[in-house]
């Protein structure tokens, strides 16, 4: 059975209420959303398709697009954003070539920016999956990159 | 005999109940020891089990003490505590020898650990990253350590809340009934009707901690009063204010206390489901309350007929996808019923017509973390705290540039000045402070000179400032100002639901506005500059209605930023206008980077990592930076290693 | 009743009532943009804002109930500058070209910013440079000149039934989407072109082909024919300040002369043949149960419906072509050989007042060798830009009669304008089908109550056929569920995709006010009154046409000629 059936099956008898658990299922199981996914979510709860997909484009959490294999989450919390985020971020966009919430052609890398990772004690802070990096300095972002590349030749 | 009934606390909640602390039976007060960790006959490690520390590197700490102590065969057990509230001291461990006090180290990593345990296990106490011991009249204390409540951080700190967090095992049911916890729920439903639950909370004067500053209690008498078959008690723990982070350590730290604050709200209003509505990034905190429930579902503490009061609450757990305006209850509430998260006009409010259009009440965490103490000690005890108008306590968030950063319990009416210089020991060392924002995004700059204001919602709204949720960012001379006011715009612009005009456009209007005046355009006339500043007068009048027709808060707010800023550091703003200028250095596209000939030797290094290909030359020769393409990243002069990279 | 005091006036207002409510029922007006009457409100544009005693902030007039003794300012300084300031938000990032937009004139933004007296541009805004999507055959949008108001959503979906679209995103970045941001034209989007009607400014228009209209007029070799819908007849007079609801018949056929066409027709003889059809095609399923009830499949926003969301009814359906469509495939078939005109000289245009008519002409089903059999489909609206266009003064035209041999001449085809007229058009013939006799009143009133679902039946022998007519596919929904279910005990249903049936069709003139609705049907009923011909088999017009056919209705031939093709369409919905 599809993976997709498989986590509705989980959700009987529901309402609407349960739109955005089962959008949360949907995406942790297959990464992101896609038409599939919403049509079926739809017909599942009796909601517009249209509803569905304006309701998931309505939260940060829910893409659209694939994630990279590292997924790099630039904190652009206040503090971070003082101790220079934004430059960490440009650099991000220049070396890899994409923009916020989108994935390398390769699919390697995708990077999101997020309101706080909460680490504003060290900041600025990035992650990469569930590696955290804190107190960056504009220098270390190639090192960084170059690391991830070695590992994945 | 010691051993007088069960050992288990869950059988002998009753006993608790009936009793009075400082005199129960020895037998019971054996268990509150050992849960509470007052006595101990084995050596106790803790760590941090929350996200700063994990952050810092708390879970690598971890393994390397489990590695010390199975290597040496040594009889310790580690513990896991929430946080202490020093987030710039991460992570934090403690160790508690058999008969001693607990003593803190700070910022302590991997390399450490064998040095330090080594030291400890020999009963000498390292001083190197040591903060202090934990005050214990039941224990030696150490000789020549102060105790946590003479530093400066924490001695001026009134702290109720989070008296336990950094110390207890927030997962621990135990620890928490061992500590008190537990007792003030179980005495409502036993002795209180919900009228006075209702009215001991109005009469505490305790307002919402949101920012809101309304009455939790007269919140609560409306919902009661609405006649409905099902009614909601709602935690709003959506907390995503950049730079806010006390509800998440209430919840990392201690989550037993907020579930008790729901059980009596929810017993107040007459609610059978209570519903927490939590950020779905916070994974710990997720993860320390689901295990809270299920521990208060095995005690009877949650679930059907409640210590045989007739009373059945449940709490459920909805994970908030992600969306600043949800922390608006109207929105927080579209969201639990699956629709975008858009504030609906008010009236109705959700006290009438909430969830599925059934009374509900939206309390904070923080709001709700008060209940007990005001239950268990009475509304009096909580009025002496805070002042007349805001009594009681209030956290506060700190981050920036501060000497400090963390969290901070104060009373309400406490001085603003004494909180930034004595408690988080003002800037950077080296640093001059230039302002404290308060409130989060839609926040106020709050300059030098008002300093001296007391920390409470009358005396911030008497100078038009907001407490907000009690996030503190403070700013050194590091900080541009008219950076900082478009990062908060640029925020609620994309915070926005985008559902009414005034918020929608207007946050997007201002922040367009900043961020021309914090880039580089083709020169600048006069003419054009005097245009940006009439501009940007106008955006106060923008301001003005923004306040005065927009659906909900957000919107209303979105503007203090700018509004104050405008106010106390006007001249930062004129000076990138009129002068293209940034004084501390933020807006790096004011600045026009040059190589100097002198000094460049032609490596080619820079114009190798220049991101914008904005550095020509041949080898050996000296480079030149082409303006036009210069996006002033500063890269360049990062890793010119004969500092020939110059700006102005 | 509740007393409150508007400017210094105390009026009386119903317990319960919105303030906004109040302050229509005593006449004051306060500007809105996002509330429509049929919809629900949503505070969204913070037009309506009042000052209210003793609020410290203003409040939306549109949400906020009244309360005894409440003191409101409407107009004071403070109001005027807040909705001034939120007009000119909106301005502030609005393209300038006003000049060239359609709603030139008929803007609702437009009429706020001279309203409010906004002179000067105070705020200057980053353009959005969202792209325009054409791809729908009926609708242009153009979210740069969206206002997100969110009319369009809340008809789509209340009204409507389809929930096409919705808003996407948010903030700054808000938009007006349809299910994974597809091209309206592969969204569920039925092209019923009710968002049309509700849009406050340009940002949804006809798609038109006005232009293009210039070269078969120009060209002399080219006959150019023309057919007009009977809702056209009584709201063409909107859009030239004429009384709403005249009878515009003449006119427009001499209009029509002078602008350049060589025939001019009208469709209602089409809708006649259709009856003729239907009634056929009715008797032929009457009593096998499998295929009950029969649905009636005339709008084709309808059509697009069922296609898109519930093909599981196409079974019930009889595939015969709308109207113009019957006339369409006349001209270029019938009408051009016996007049000797080669197809490729021939150019067939309708007037209606339904934009998914060119969702309808697109269709593959509807060309015959690679030839369309409309070749241009003009809305009411653009009918009348077409009159101005080509400089003529409608007010001192003599009226004119339409061409043989499509010619209105019986009044049943024009019912098909209003809500449950196609059904009480069809039961009248039905009638007479089973009981040999007309009806003895040919006026079937419970069809012509108000609501978006008329039931009513006719005795035959044996028994009763028994009707509904459902208009605004919010209201079919359910019923189209039951049908599936099998739950519900009709023999014939009428659905218009459209409240109030096409009369309310998504390209009549804007704004599509509930007043002018009734004036306009009004004068259709009148026609049937007045009329001698009320039903469509004994209108000798349609009898004669048959005949010149040379077939009969229900006939092998007629099957052929009149009969489409439906299928199941698949799109994310």
């Amino acid at each position: 059975m599809d993976r997709i059936d498989r986590i509705l099956q989980d959700f009987q008898h529901v309402n609407r209420d349960a739109l955005i658990p089962i959008l949360q299922a949907v995406q942790n199981e297959i990464g992101h959303l896609n038409s599939e996914a919403i049509e079926k979510i739809g017909d599942h709860l009796h909601l517009p398709a249209s509803k569905v997909y304006g309701l998931a484009t309505f939260y940060n959490q829910f893409a659209f697009q694939a994630r990279g294999k590292y997924h790099i989450r630039v904190c652009d919390g206040s503090t971070c954003h003082i101790d220079h985020s934004p430059h960490l971020l440009r650099q991000f966009h220049k070396l890899l070539g994409i923009g916020d919430g989108e994935t390398t052609r390769d699919g390697m890398f995708s990077i999101e920016v997020v309101a706080c990772l909460g680490a504003c004690g060290q900041s600025p802070v990035i992650s990469i999956n569930d590696d955290f990096y804190h107190s960056i300095k504009s220098g270390m972002i190639n090192d960084i990159l170059d690391d991830i590349r070695m590992k994945n030749p | 005999m010691l051993n007088d009934g069960s050992d288990r606390l869950k059988d002998r909640l009753t006993e608790i109940v009936e009793g009075e602390p400082g005199k129960y039976s020895l037998g019971l007060q054996k268990i509150f020891d050992q849960e509470s960790k007052n006595r101990i006959d084995r050596t106790v490690i803790f760590t941090g089990a929350n996200t700063p520390g994990k952050i810092a590197g708390s879970n690598k700490l971890r393994g390397a003490i489990n590695r010390y102590i199975e290597d040496r065969k040594i009889d310790a057990d580690v513990a896991q505590t929430g946080t202490l509230g020093l987030y710039s001291e991460e992570p934090v461990i403690s160790i508690q020898l058999p008969g001693r006090t607990r003593v803190f180290y700070t910022c302590v990593n991997e390399d450490d650990i064998s040095m330090l345990l080594d030291d400890l296990f020999h009963h000498t106490l390292p001083e190197e990253k040591l903060l202090g011991q934990l005050r214990n009249e039941a224990h030696d204390p150490w000789p020549d350590v102060p105790f946590l409540d003479e530093l400066p951080f924490f001695a001026k700190q009134h702290r109720v809340l989070l008296k336990y967090s950094g110390i207890i095992d927030p997962v621990s049911i135990d620890e928490y009934i061992s500590r008190g916890g537990y007792r003030a729920f179980l005495l409502t439903i036993r002795n209180y009707t919900i009228d006075e639950v209702c009215a001991m909370i109005e009469e505490s004067g305790l307002r919402g901690r949101s920012g809101s500053a309304f009455l939790t209690g007269r919140k609560w008498i409306v919902a009661r009063e609405t006649a409905a078959e099902q009614k909601y008690m709602v935690c709003n723990a959506e907390e995503s204010d950049p730079g806010a982070f006390m509800d998440r350590a209430l919840m990392e730290g201690n989550p037993h206390q907020l579930i008790e604050g729901i059980c009596i709200a929810a017993y107040a209003i007459g609610a059978t489901k209570a519903i927490i509505y939590i950020r779905s990034e916070y994974r710990d905190s997720i993860f320390k309350l689901e295990t809270a429930i299920k521990k208060a579902h095995e005690y009877g503490i949650l679930g059907h007929n409640i210590f045989s009061s007739g009373f059945n609450l449940d709490i459920s757990l909805r994970k908030g996808p992600g969306a600043f305006v949800c922390g608006e209850e109207t929105a927080l509430i579209a969201s639990m019923e699956g629709k975008r998260g858009m504030p609906q006009s008010k009236p109705p409010y959700p006290t009438e017509r909430g969830y599925h259009n059934n009374p509900t009440v939206v309390n904070n965490v923080e709001t709700l973390c008060n209940i007990p103490h005001i239950i268990g000690n009475g509304p009096e005890w909580f009025k002496r705290t805070g002042t007349v108008y805001s009594p009681g306590t209030k956290i506060f968030s700190v981050s920036g540039r501060s000497w400090h950063k963390g969290l901070v319990e104060v009373q309400m009416g406490t001085d603003l000045g004494m909180l930034v210089n004595e408690i988080i020991g003002g800037s950077r060392r080296g640093h001059e402070l230039k302002a404290v924002h308060i409130g989060g995004p839609y926040g106020c700059m709050i300059p030098p000179q008002k300093m001296n204001i007391p920390i409470c919602f009358e005396a911030f709204k008497k100078e038009g400032f907001i407490l907000g949720a009690g996030g503190i960012l403070v700013l050194d001379e590091k900080t541009c100002i008219v950076d900082l006011v478009k990062y908060f715009m640029t925020f609620m612009k994309q915070q926005s639901c985008g559902k009414c005009i005034p918020c929608r456009e207007g946050t997007k209007r201002i922040s367009e506005l900043l961020d021309e005046i914090t880039r580089k355009t083709a020169d600048l006339d006069q003419h054009d500059a005097i245009e940006k500043f009439r501009a940007l007068v106008q955006l106060e009048k923008l301001a003005a209605v923004m306040l005065d027709t927009s659906l909900c808060g957000l919107g209303q707010l979105a503007p203090n930023p700018l509004r104050s800023s405008l106010k106390y550091f006007r001249e930062e703003f004129e000076e990138h206008i009129f002068d293209r200028n940034c004084r501390s250095n933020v807006c790096r596209e004011l600045r026009t980077y040059y190589i100097d000939v002198e000094l460049c030797t032609g490596c080619t290094i820079c114009a190798k990592r220049c991101p914008e290909n904005a550095i020509i030359g041949t080898e050996k020769h000296p480079f030149f930076i082409v303006s036009d393409k210069c996006t002033g990243c500063g890269i360049c002069r990062e890793v010119c290693k004969f500092s020939a990279v110059s700006y102005n | 009743m509740v007393r409150i005091e508007v400017n210094s006036r105390t009026i009386e207002a119903l317990k319960g009532q919105t303030i906004l409510e109040a302050l229509i029922n005593n006449g004051i007006q306060v500007p809105t943009l996002c509330s429509l009457p049929e919809l629900s409100p949503t505070g969204a544009c913070r037009m309506c804002v009042v000052e209210v005693e003793g609020m410290d902030k203003l409040v939306p007039a549109c949400s906020f109930p009244v309360k005894e003794k409440m003191k409101i300012k409407t107009h004071s300084g403070r109001v005027l500058q807040a909705r001034k300031m939120n007009v000119e938000l909106l301005l502030s990032s609005h393209p300038d070209d006003c000049l060239y937009c359609e709603r030139n004139g008929n803007c609702e933004l437009q009429k706020l910013a001279e309203d409010l007296n906004v002179r000067s541009r105070n705020i200057s805004g980053e353009r959005r440079g969202y792209k325009i999507d054409g791809s729908s055959s009926s609708i242009i949008r153009d979210p740069s000149k969206c206002i997100l108001c969110g009319r369009c959503v809340r008809i789509c979906e209340e009204i409507a039934g389809v929930a096409a679209i919705d808003f996407g995103r948010r903030g700054d970045r808000l938009k007006i989407v349809t299910a994974m941001n597809e091209p309206l034209d592969f969204s569920s989007c039925i092209d019923c072109g009710m968002c049309l009607l509700s849009c406050p400014t340009g940002a949804l228009a006809d798609k038109t082909s006005l232009q293009e209209l210039d070269r078969p007029l120009d060209d002399p070799a080219t006959k150019v024919a023309v057919q007009y819908t009977p809702e056209v007849v009584v709201s063409l007079a909107d859009e030239f300040g004429i009384r709403t609801g005249t009878d515009m018949q003449g006119i427009i056929n001499s209009v029509l002369r002078r602008i350049g066409f060589d025939y001019v027709f009208e469709t209602s003889s089409g809708a006649e043949i259709a009856v003729m059809e239907q009634s056929n095609a009715f008797l032929e399923r009457y009593g096998k149960n499998d295929h009950r009830p029969l649905i009636l499949s005339r709008c084709p926003a309808w059509v697009n419906y069922v296609e898109k969301f519930r093909p599981e009814l196409l079974s019930y359906m009889v595939p015969v072509r709308s109207p113009h469509q019957i006339i369409g495939r006349l001209i270029k078939g019938w009408f051009a050989e016996e007049n000797s005109i080669p197809v490729n000289r021939i150019c067939s245009v309708l007037i209606t007042n339904c934009s998914a008519a060119k969702h309808e002409a697109s269709r593959e089903e509807y060309y015959s060798d690679n030839v369309p059999d409309i070749d241009y489909v003009l809305t009411t609206r653009e009918f009348a830009r077409l009159i101005r266009l080509h400089g003529i003064n409608i007010h001192e035209l003599e009226h004119e009669d339409t061409d043989e041999p499509f010619q209105a001449k019986g009044s049943a085809g024009k019912l098909f304008s209003v809500a449950g007229g196609e059904l009480e058009a069809t039961l009248r013939t039905l009638y007479r089908h089973f009981n040999g006799k007309e009806l003895p009143d040919p006026r079937l009133g419970k069809l012509r109550k108000s609501g978006g679902i008329r039931e009513e039946s006719i005795v035959v022998p044996g028994g009763e056929i028994k009707a509904v007519a459902i208009s605004g596919l919010g209201n079919a929904a359910e019923i189209a569920k039951l049908i599936a279910d099998k739950e519900y005990n009709f023999d014939i249903i009428e659905v218009m995709a459209c409240g109030g049936g096409c009369i309310n069709g998504g390209g009549q003139p804007i704004p599509g006010d509930p007043e002018r609705l009734k004036a306009r049907i009004k004068t259709i009923y009148d026609a049937d009154k007045n009329s001698g011909i009320r039903t469509a088999h004994g209108n000798t017009a349609v009898n004669g046409l048959y005949d010149s056919l040379g077939f009969l209705p229900g006939s092998e031939e007629s099957r052929n000629k009149f009969f489409t093709h439906i299928k199941a369409v698949k799109v994310l919905k």
